[in-house]
C-alpha cells in the first residue's frame, strides 16, 4: 500500500524507517496534546503566564512560526504575480509546492496553539460576531482564518496529485481545475497574508501605554506593521529553503536545482537589506526620539536576562551579517555560508517576535514597578514543540506521498 | 465633541485620591473586594496572579534616614480618557471592554470577553486582572455575594468599574424620583469605606463638584500622564517627590 502511494519514479526510505520516524513525531504530538488538554481542563494557571506577562510563549511561537511560514504567500506572490514581469522568478516553480505545504502547516499549527492561548476558547468565534474594527487583533483573527482557508485550497490540488487519487478521474479533473485558478488564490493569499503579517506587528506597535513597543506610523498602521511584513518576507523564503535543504540531507538526494537556492538567496538578500535599513532607522528613531519623549532612555529597556545583547544579536548577528553574506555572490555560492545566512535570518525574526512580545512586557512602565522574568512551563512549550512536530509530520507525509518537487526525477536518475 | 476627540455628555466621572490623607489602611481595597464579588485563593501570596481591583502601593523617596519619606498609593482603574479610545478599549478584538462616552466609565463585559489578555498587555497601570482559576469563595461567603454584581468566570479579564452598578441603581432611583439623569450622583464602595476621607468621586465636568475642584488643585497630579493616557484618577500631595515619582523614568 505504501509503495502504491509513492509518486512514480522517485525513491523513498524503507517503510519501517519512515514508520519509526512517524512514531517519534506522534509521541511528541501526543505529549503536546496532553499538555494542551490539561490547559483546557485546568485553565491557564498551569502556564507561566500571569497578570504581568499576559502574553508569553504561545504568542511568541505563533508570531515566529507565522513569519517563517510567509514563504508560502511571498513565493506565491512572486511566482504567480511577478514572474510575468521578471521571468527569472519562474524558477520558484521548483519549490512552490513545498512553500505551500510549509505555509499550511505553519498557519494551521499556529491556529491550534491560539486555541490554548485564549482563556475562553469556546468564545473564539466572538471575534467575528462582536468584531472591534479598531483592534489589530480583529485584523489578525480575520486574516489568519481566511488565509488558513486559502492555504487549504492551495494544498488540496497538491494532495490530489497523489498517484492513487490522481487515478480517480473526477478528482483529477477537480485538481486540474483548481490548478487553473490557483493564481487567484495565490494572490488572494498574498493580500490576506500581507495584512496578517502586518497586523501582528500592529498588535505591539499600537500599544501607546507601552513605550517599548509603541511606534508612530502611517495612517492607522504603526511602523511595526510594515517592519513585520518585511521581516516575514525576508525570513519566510529562507525558512522554506532551509526545510528543503533538510529534506535533501535526510533523503541524501538533490530535490531542487542549485539555481533555486541562488534565486531565494537574492530575494532574501534584497528584502533583508531593505528590512535592516528600515529596522535600524526605526530603532534609532525609537531610541533617540520616541522613547525619550515618554521619559525613557534606551538603557531603561534592557536588563538581564533581557539585556542589550538581544538587540545586538537581533540587529547585527542575525540581521546585518546574514544580509551582507547574502549580498556577496562568492558567499552565496558556498552552501555552508548560504544556509548559515538563511538560518541566522530565521533566528533573527524569532528573536524579534520574542522581543516584541515578552520583553515588551518585562519592561516596567510605572516607575515603582519592578522587572519581572517570564519562565514558561511544560504546558506552554510542550504544545509549541508538538506544533513543530505536527509541521514535520505533514511535511514528511507530503514529501513521501506527493510529487512536491517537479525536478526530483530528473535530478536523481536511478 | 470634546477636546479629546470623542463625543461627550455633561458627565465625566473621575476620582481624586489625597495621598497625604491616606493611611494605607486598605479599607478601600477590602470594600472593593466585598462590593464587587472579587474571588480569592487560599494562598494569595502570588500577587501576579491575585485579583485586586484597588491595589495599594507602598512608595518611598529612596532617601536615607532622616530624609526618608513614604506614602501609600491606592490604584483603581484609571478609566483613561485618551483621545478616541483608552489604551485598553481600542485593542479589544470583541468590544468586550468599552468606554461609555456618556459617563467616561470604562466597563468590561465579562460574558463577551474571550480572555485574550490584550487589554491587560495594553494597560500600563496593571489595573486589569485575569481569572486564572474558577472563582471560589469559602463557606459561607458564597451566600454573602452581592446580587448586584455578576461574578466572573475563569479565563476572562476583570477590573475596577467605578462601581457602575451603583450608578445604575442611582439612575433607577432618579428615574422614579423624576430627576434628570445628568443630576445623578453616586458613591463607589472605596470612597464610602475610606475612614480618612482621602478619596473623592464625582463629575469632573461639574465645576462645583469636589472632585473637579481637587483635580485642579496645585497638589494634583496624575500617574504616567506622560504617556498621554489621560487618566481620570487624580492624586493629591504636597510632596514634590511624589509628583516627580508619578512620571519618573525607571
Amino acid at each position: 500500500m505504501d509503495k502504491a502511494l509513492i509518486p512514480d519514479g522517485v525513491k523513498r526510505s524503507p517503510f519501517p524507517v519512515f514508520a519509526g520516524w512517524l512514531l517519534v513525531l506522534f509521541a511528541v504530538i501526543g505529549w503536546g496534546v496532553y499538555a494542551g488538554i490539561v490547559v483546557l481542563l485546568k485553565a491557564l494557571n498551569v502556564t507561566g503566564l500571569n497578570d504581568y506577562f499576559g502574553f508569553g510563549f504561545y504568542i511568541t511561537i505563533d508570531l515566529a512560526i507565522i513569519a517563517l511560514g510567509a514563504g508560502a504567500f511571498f513565493s506565491g506572490f512572486l511566482f504567480y504575480g511577478m514572474s510575468r514581469f521578471f521571468p527569472a522568478l519562474k524558477e520558484l516553480y521548483k519549490i512552490i509546492n513545498l512553500a505551500v505545504v510549509v505555509g499550511f502547516v505553519c498557519y494551521t499549527g499556529a491556529l491550534a496553539v491560539l486555541l490554548l492561548e485564549i482563556g475562553q476558547p469556546l468564545r473564539g468565534w466572538f471575534g467575528y460576531w462582536h468584531a472591534n474594527v479598531h483592534s489589530m487583533l480583529t485584523e489578525v483573527i480575520f486574516c489568519i482564518s481566511c488565509y488558513a482557508i486559502v492555504l487549504v485550497i492551495e494544498f488540496v490540488p497538491l494532495i490530489l496529485e497523489n498517484r492513487k487519487l490522481d487515478a480517480i478521474k473526477p478528482l483529477h479533473l477537480f485538481g486540474h481545475s483548481l490548478h487553473e485558478i490557483m493564481a487567484i488564490f495565490a494572490l488572494t493569499g498574498t493580500f490576506l497574508s500581507f495584512f496578517h503579517q502586518g497586523s501582528l506587528g500592529g498588535v505591539a506597535g499600537v500599544l501607546f501605554g507601552r513605550p517599548f513597543a509603541y511606534r508612530t506610523g502611517f495612517f492607522i498602521w504603526p511602523w511595526t506593521f510594515f517592519l513585520f511584513i518585511l521581516s516575514a518576507v525576508a525570513s519566510g523564503p529562507a525558512f522554506t529553503a532551509l526545510i528543503c535543504r533538510t529534506i535533501e540531507k535526510a533523503g541524501r538526494k538533490q530535490l531542487v536545482d542549485r539555481s533555486v537556492y541562488d534565486l531565494i538567496a537574492k530575494i532574501v538578500a534584497a528584502f533583508l537589506s531593505i528590512y535592516m535599513v528600515l529596522k535600524i532607522a526605526d530603532t534609532l528613531y525609537w531610541a533617540l526620539d520616541l522613547a525619550p519623549s515618554f521619559g525613557f532612555k534606551l538603557t531603561d529597556f534592557y536588563r538581564e536576562p533581557y539585556g542589550i545583547w538581544l538587540l545586538v544579536v537581533e540587529l547585527i548577528v542575525c540581521g546585518i551579517i546574514p544580509a551582507i553574506m547574502l549580498l556577496i555572490p562568492q558567499a552565496r555560492a558556498r552552501n555552508g555560508l548560504l544556509f548559515t545566512a538563511f538560518a541566522l535570518t530565521c533566528i533573527g525574526v524569532v528573536i524579534n517576535r520574542f522581543v516584541m512580545t515578552v520583553q515588551a512586557l518585562a519592561v516596567p512602565v510605572m516607575p515603582f514597578d519592578s522587572w519581572q522574568v517570564y519562565i514558561p512551563t511544560m504546558y506552554e512549550y510542550a504544545p509549541g514543540i508538538a506544533m513543530l512536530a505536527y509541521c514535520a509530520l505533514v511535511i514528511s507525509l507530503a514529501y513521501r506521498y506527493l510529487p512536491l518537487f517537479p525536478r526530483e526525477k530528473e535530478l536523481n536518475p536511478h | 465633541m470634546s477636546d479629546n476627540g470623542h463625543t461627550q455628555s455633561g458627565v465625566l466621572y473621575g476620582m481624586a485620591i489625597d495621598l497625604d490623607k491616606c493611611t494605607g489602611c486598605m479599607a478601600c481595597s477590602v470594600a472593593c473586594q466585598a462590593e464587587n464579588n472579587i474571588s480569592f485563593r487560599p494562598d494569595e501570596s502570588n500577587k501576579l496572579r491575585s485579583i485586586t481591583w484597588m491595589e495599594v502601593y507602598y512608595l518611598d523617596n529612596g532617601a536615607e534616614h532622616p530624609d526618608y519619606r513614604f506614602s501609600y498609593l491606592p490604584r483603581p482603574c484609571m478609566h483613561c480618557n485618551a483621545p478616541h479610545h483608552s489604551p485598553c478599549t481600542f485593542v479589544c478584538p470583541v468590544n468586550a471592554t468599552v468606554r461609555d462616552e456618556a459617563t467616561g466609565i470604562v466597563g468590561h463585559i465579562y460574558p463577551r470577553c474571550i480572555g485574550c489578555r490584550y487589554c491587560m498587555v495594553a494597560c500600563p497601570y496593571h489595573a486589569r486582572d485575569f481569572n486564572w482559576w474558577d472563582p471560589a469563595w469559602p463557606e459561607p461567603m458564597e451566600q454573602m455575594l452581592s446580587p448586584k454584581v455578576s461574578t466572573r468566570m475563569r479565563g476572562v479579564v476583570e477590573k475596577c468599574s467605578f462601581c457602575s452598578h451603583r450608578l445604575n441603581a442611582a439612575r433607577s432611583k432618579a428615574y422614579l424620583d423624576g430627576l434628570e439623569m445628568s443630576e445623578v450622583t453616586y458613591t463607589p464602595a472605596c470612597v464610602e469605606a475610606c475612614p480618612s476621607q482621602a478619596i473623592a468621586f464625582g463629575n469632573l465636568l461639574d465645576e462645583h463638584s469636589e472632585v473637579a475642584r481637587l483635580a485642579k488643585s496645585e497638589r494634583a497630579f496624575r500617574l504616567l500622564s506622560k504617556l498621554n493616557t489621560e487618566p481620570k484618577v487624580y492624586y493629591l500631595s504636597r510632596h514634590p517627590w511624589l509628583h516627580n515619582l508619578a512620571n519618573a523614568s525607571l
